[in-house]
């Protein structure tokens, strides 16, 4: 009885956690599940999704964590602060969409969040 | 030929600490850098930015933290060699010799990789058909403006850089200045020059627009931009500056043989060895399980790793832990007086 329960409980954490979905630019598209309070970088980083370099860390110092964020998610954001936009500036093809993702927290807000990775970073 | 008992690739902060720890237990070095000074990240991306967790210093800049760095390693002498990239490595009976893109040769028992991620380069912009154009009619970096003098100049970019060269330039060419959204990050005083320019008709600003395509031919002669709802112009361009910052990129590195997993140097944890004796990584490029970027645990790799270089370096010796409250031996290569 308890083991079905501690199941009942594992199975409602793992349906908790926030989903992330990276897409490629030829359309391959991943979910996956990310720890609240983890950037967007992170959950890509921990999870082997390819797109995303990260070549600093996230100190926002290198602009290789960019992806173009879906448009009907793009808004529901907090905005990108003014350094995060300079730091945007330098990155590969920026557009309209453009965030670093490690500069977006995951939390429950955002599941089901979509993004792209860029053609390349550098 | 330099020859000396370790070379240190990477001038920023872990890469200086390491000169210094060889150099308390008595060892010789030499410092690479890709860069024209020392620092690395620290003075090339955030000099101004504060750091707060160095040990023992509550707030610091990247600017003052290499200065003291600088500072601290003063009495061991050791050569900086700027601008400059090791580009081959070989072995001969455990000593390696390095070379270098300016061809200078050393041979050293130890390297230390403290390379970061890798050497700067400045950002490209992303049209593949620029290259060949790279060095006749687009440049990343100015080196003689008087090639510069009345020409029509298309200037991208959006910080200090490309607004300070295109007031600089307007002075005596055609200048127009193209940015993905319509802040610029500068200065104030820079930002209302370019304004006045602007009214003036000196300067064209077009805003938010990014590079779409150039004319065929071998010849540069115009430029279509677009912006986010692709609607695009032609402007007439002979030269193009883009300024999109630095990137790192690892380099030659990559091809030096070593264990390496998601663009990191695998080392031990022991001394910070990689795969090929007497070849260290520490600091940001080399990856072990638990590894954190921080300032504080590259200085504590180097330490490690300095004991190591010292064991190759003095086959002959015992190495014997000091510390340098008390060691004479220390404070003398220190240059203490008492």
């Amino acid at each position: 009885m308890f083991c079905i329960l501690a199941l009942f409980l594992y199975i409602l954490i793992l349906h908790l956690m926030p989903k992330i979905t990276y897409i490629d630019q030829k359309g391959n598209s991943k979910t996956i599940e990310v720890d609240n309070g983890l950037t967007v970088m992170e959950g890509a980083i921990q999870n082997n999704v390819p797109g995303i370099d990260a070549d600093c860390g996230g100190s926002m110092a290198c602009a290789t964590c960019h992806v173009y964020v879906e448009d009907s998610w793009f808004n529901k954001l907090p905005k990108a602060e003014e350094a995060e936009q300079d730091m945007i500036d330098m990155a590969y093809k920026p557009n309209k969409n453009s965030r670093l993702s490690c500069q977006i927290i995951v939390s429950d807000e955002i599941n089901g969040l979509i993004v792209t990775t860029p053609e390349k970073q550098t | 030929m330099i020859k000396t008992d370790a070379v240190i690739i990477g001038a920023g902060p872990v890469g200086l600490f390491a000169v210094h720890q060889l150099g308390i237990k008595g060892l010789k070095s030499e410092v690479i850098d890709n860069l024209d000074k020392a620092g690395g990240q620290c003075i090339e991306l955030y000099p101004d930015k504060p750091i707060y967790d160095i040990p023992a210093i509550p707030e610091c800049s990247g600017k003052s933290l290499t200065d003291n760095l600088l500072k601290q390693i003063r009495p061991f002498g050791s050569n900086f060699h700027l601008n400059e990239r090791v580009q081959e490595i070989k072995e001969d009976k455990g000593i390696w010799i390095l070379k270098t893109n300016k061809n200078k040769i050393f041979t050293t028992p130890n390297i230390i990789i403290a390379g970061g991620v890798g050497s700067f380069e400045p950002r490209k912009l992303p049209l593949k058909e620029l290259t060949k154009f790279e060095e006749k009619s687009v440049f990343y970096s100015i080196n003689d403006k008087t090639l510069l003098k009345n020409k029509k100049i298309s200037i991208f970019g959006g910080g200090d850089s490309a607004l300070d060269w295109a007031l600089e330039l307007s002075k005596f060419s055609k200048v127009t200045l193209i940015h993905r959204r319509d802040d610029f990050r500068g200065s104030p005083h820079t930002i209302n020059e370019l304004e006045k320019l602007k009214a003036d008709g000196k300067i064209f600003i077009k805003t938010p627009f990014q590079i779409k395509s150039v004319n065929d031919g071998k010849v540069l002669k115009f430029i279509e931009i677009k912006d986010d709802n692709e609607k695009t112009e032609k402007i007439e361009t002979d030269i193009i500056l883009g300024f999109f910052g630095l990137i790192m990129q690892l380099g030659p590195i990559v091809e030096w043989g070593l264990n390496m997993s998601k663009k990191k140097i695998q080392v031990n944890t022991e001394n910070f060895q990689t795969n090929k004796q007497g070849i260290f990584a520490v600091g940001d490029i080399c990856s072990y399980p638990g590894k954190l970027k921080l300032i504080l645990s590259g200085f504590h790799e180097a330490a490690l790793a300095s004991v190591e270089c010292f064991k190759r370096a003095r086959p002959n010796e015992k190495y014997r832990f000091q510390f340098t409250t008390s060691s004479k031996e220390i404070q003398d290569r220190l240059g203490i007086k008492k």
